[in-house]
């Protein structure tokens, strides 16, 4: 009888949570389809503002993608060998190197923001290209790549593996290709899923560094919260929700069967 | 099986030191010549830089500057490992977790190029060589401890490797399957007549493998001699200690004869001297009658092992001596008995600071 009553209320308490989590999203996308906010959802039901947020923001949406998927092919051919090196070479300079690396963690969006604007702002085409929130995209999102490999490579002892491939007569570049990279799969896969959830979603840095005409989601989203109906703001919301969603579950379950395998 | 035999080439290692950049000199430089098809053991405690060593000949550490490794007249100093031609097996074996069995076998034959089903033909020799049928198809983390080490040799020598590199192979498994892997591997090299490398600090396994044994001690090379000679007459004693059991006695050395507390024994041609140590194996010693004997001492304990009884003498040598006894003779705690050792059996060591 007292389990029972224990069990209820903690599934009590579950629930209350997820709705407070649920509720304002499941809100804020009726909105979205709603003809008007103000009167309810009797005024009718549309898609005009969908339509309309879609013909005004494709061009975001579009380089949102764009710049996540660069941002991961950059974390991967970087990352992944740095994080190969690092693990190999060991010793003080090795973790030097790591703590840079995760330095971005630490430090606010807004000061690598600032620090990139300083730096290389003054380079005209670089600045106005969707070059310049790549490079703060992967500066921000590399420690998470690095880390999660280098993670990997602890747990199997990479290192061994690596002289067992080389003692067989694989050069370096065939045992990274045959051994270092399929052994790393796992760390590999969660890093990517981190670094293109992170790169979509990211606003503070993003809004720093965006032009009229480089925006990504978040910002274009902060954008029309700000100049435009409620309406279409939540109709942007839903359709951030229909592009990422699939996205994630479907790098979630790439990701589990990298690891099952 | 003569598809798989040929002799490995023979390796010279010379002046090598090796001295990591923290400082810590693993080893000080040393050479060693190693006869084509002959198995070496690098025996020693842990820490006395064996690994080391191996890793020199292996191309996985570069010795000190002066230090060169040759194989047959090639000088490999400079070569990387993957271009050396070794067999390697490591302690914990480093087999491929993304590879099957056969993969993990066929991978060295696969680098060089070998046509497919020459491979195949050459996985099957080794699968049957060392006895892992049926797990061809299996995953790594599906085989036992005893048959990941099979599969890590055989992935050594499907190559026909020039040298084949052996690091504590056995030293992950349990005793008893620990001694039955060690009599398969010791027929294994024999049969192949390959040039081998063999590091461990088993004792046992040194003598029951090793055409030669290198003792080492804290970076150094404590001796080089054939398993007999590193048991019967070690020049040292640390060897003496670390390669079985060993009596250790002190005494003043006159006309041919070591005069201790219980008596005195018979030398072989040794020379006077005031202060003299010598080792005798516990095995050597006879118990006789007290009248026979010209060193006695008392029992103070016997305990019956089974195929001996091993028995600790007081008031012969300064400190007790352990005596391996047959099974069969009937001595008690207390008693007076008399020791006899032959003089080949005492072995006169050198003076040690
Ligand atoms: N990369 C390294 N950097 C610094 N010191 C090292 C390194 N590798 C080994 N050593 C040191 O060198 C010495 C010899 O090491 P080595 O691994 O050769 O010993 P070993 O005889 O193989 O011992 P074990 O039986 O424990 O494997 C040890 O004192 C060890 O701490
Ligand atoms: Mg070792």
């Amino acid at each position: 009888m007292r389990d029972r009553l224990i069990f209820a209320s903690q599934l009590g308490f579950t629930l209350l949570v997820a709705a407070f989590l649920v509720v304002p999203v499941v809100l804020s996308i009726t909105a979205g389809v709603t003809v008007n906010y103000f009167r309810g959802i009797q005024s009718g039901v549309t898609l005009q503002w969908v339509v309309q947020v879609w013909n005004l923001y494709a061009g975001e949406i579009g380089l949102s993608f764009l710049i996540a998927f660069a941002t991961l092919a950059v974390t991967l051919v970087v990352g992944v060998p740095a994080a190969y090196g690092l693990h190999v070479k060991g010793g003080r300079l090795s973790r030097v190197i790591e703590e840079i690396i995760t330095l971005p963690l630490a430090i606010p969006g807004l000061a690598i923001a600032l620090a990139l604007l300083l730096t290389y702002g003054g380079f005209g085409g670089f600045r106005q290209s969707w070059l310049f929130i790549l490079a703060g995209h992967v500066v921000f999102t590399m420690p998470f790549m690095v880390r999660s490999v280098m993670a990997v490579f602890a747990s199997v002892d990479i290192k061994t593996l690596d002289e067992g491939a080389a003692s067989l007569g694989a050069s370096p570049w065939t045992r990274f290709c045959n051994v270092i990279v399929p052994n790393a799969m796992p760390g590999i896969l969660a890093g990517s899923l981190m670094v293109v959830t992170l790169s979509l979603g990211e606003f503070n840095l993003t809004w720093m560094l965006h032009t009229p005409l480089t925006k990504t989601l978040p910002v274009g989203l902060a954008d029309s919260y700000a100049s435009m109906r409620l309406e279409v703001a939540s109709a942007y919301t839903l359709i951030f929700f229909i592009m990422i969603v699939p996205l994630l579950v479907a790098m979630q379950m790439f990701a589990e069967k990298g690891e099952t395998k | 099986m003569s598809a798989v035999a040929g002799h490995g080439a023979s390796v010279h290692i010379q002046n090598c030191g090796k001295t990591f950049p923290d400082g810590t000199q693993a080893l000080a430089p040393a050479s060693l010549d190693i006869v084509s098809g002959e198995t070496l053991v690098l025996l020693g405690p842990s820490g006395c830089g064996k690994t080391t060593m191996l890793r020199i000949i292996a191309g996985l550490e570069t010795p000190d500057a002066g230090g060169r490794v040759l194989f047959d007249t090639t000088d490999m100093t400079a070569v990387p490992i993957e271009q050396r031609h070794v067999g390697m097996v490591f302690q914990s074996y480093a087999l491929f977790p993304n590879m099957t069995v056969a993969e993990n076998i066929g991978y060295g034959l696969k680098i060089r190029g070998v046509d497919k089903s020459v491979r195949a033909a050459r996985v099957a020799e080794m699968v049957a060589l060392t006895n892992i049928g049926g797990l061809e198809n299996r995953r790594i983390d599906q085989l036992s401890g005893g048959q990941r080490q099979r599969v890590a040799l055989a992935r050594a020598v499907a190559v026909r490797p020039r040298v084949l590199l052996l690091d504590e192979p056995l030293t992950a498994l349990d005793a008893s399957l620990r001694d039955r892997l060690r009599s398969e591997l010791n027929s294994l090299l024999r049969s192949l007549g390959i040039t081998a490398i063999y590091v461990t600090h088993d004792q046992a396994e040194a003598m029951e493998l090793g055409d030669r044994i290198v003792v080492m001690r804290k970076g150094a090379i404590a001796q080089i001699g054939t398993p007999r000679e590193i048991y019967f007459a070690p020049q040292n004693r640390f060897v003496a200690e670390f390669v079985g059991a060993a009596n250790i006695v002190e005494g003043p050395v006159a006309g041919g004869r070591l005069t201790l507390p219980g008596g005195w024994l018979a030398l072989d041609n040794a020379a006077d001297n005031a202060a003299a140590v010598a080792m005798i194996r516990p095995e050597t010693i006879g118990i006789v009658a007290e009248a026979d004997a010209f060193l006695r001492g008392t029992v103070e304990s016997v305990a019956f092992i089974g195929d001996r009884q091993r028995l600790v003498v007081t008031g012969a040598a300064n400190q007790p001596l352990t005596v391996d006894a047959p099974n069969t003779i009937n001595v008690r705690a207390g008693e007076r008995v008399g020791l006899s050792v032959t003089p080949q059996a005492v072995r006169v060591l050198p003076k040690e600071d």
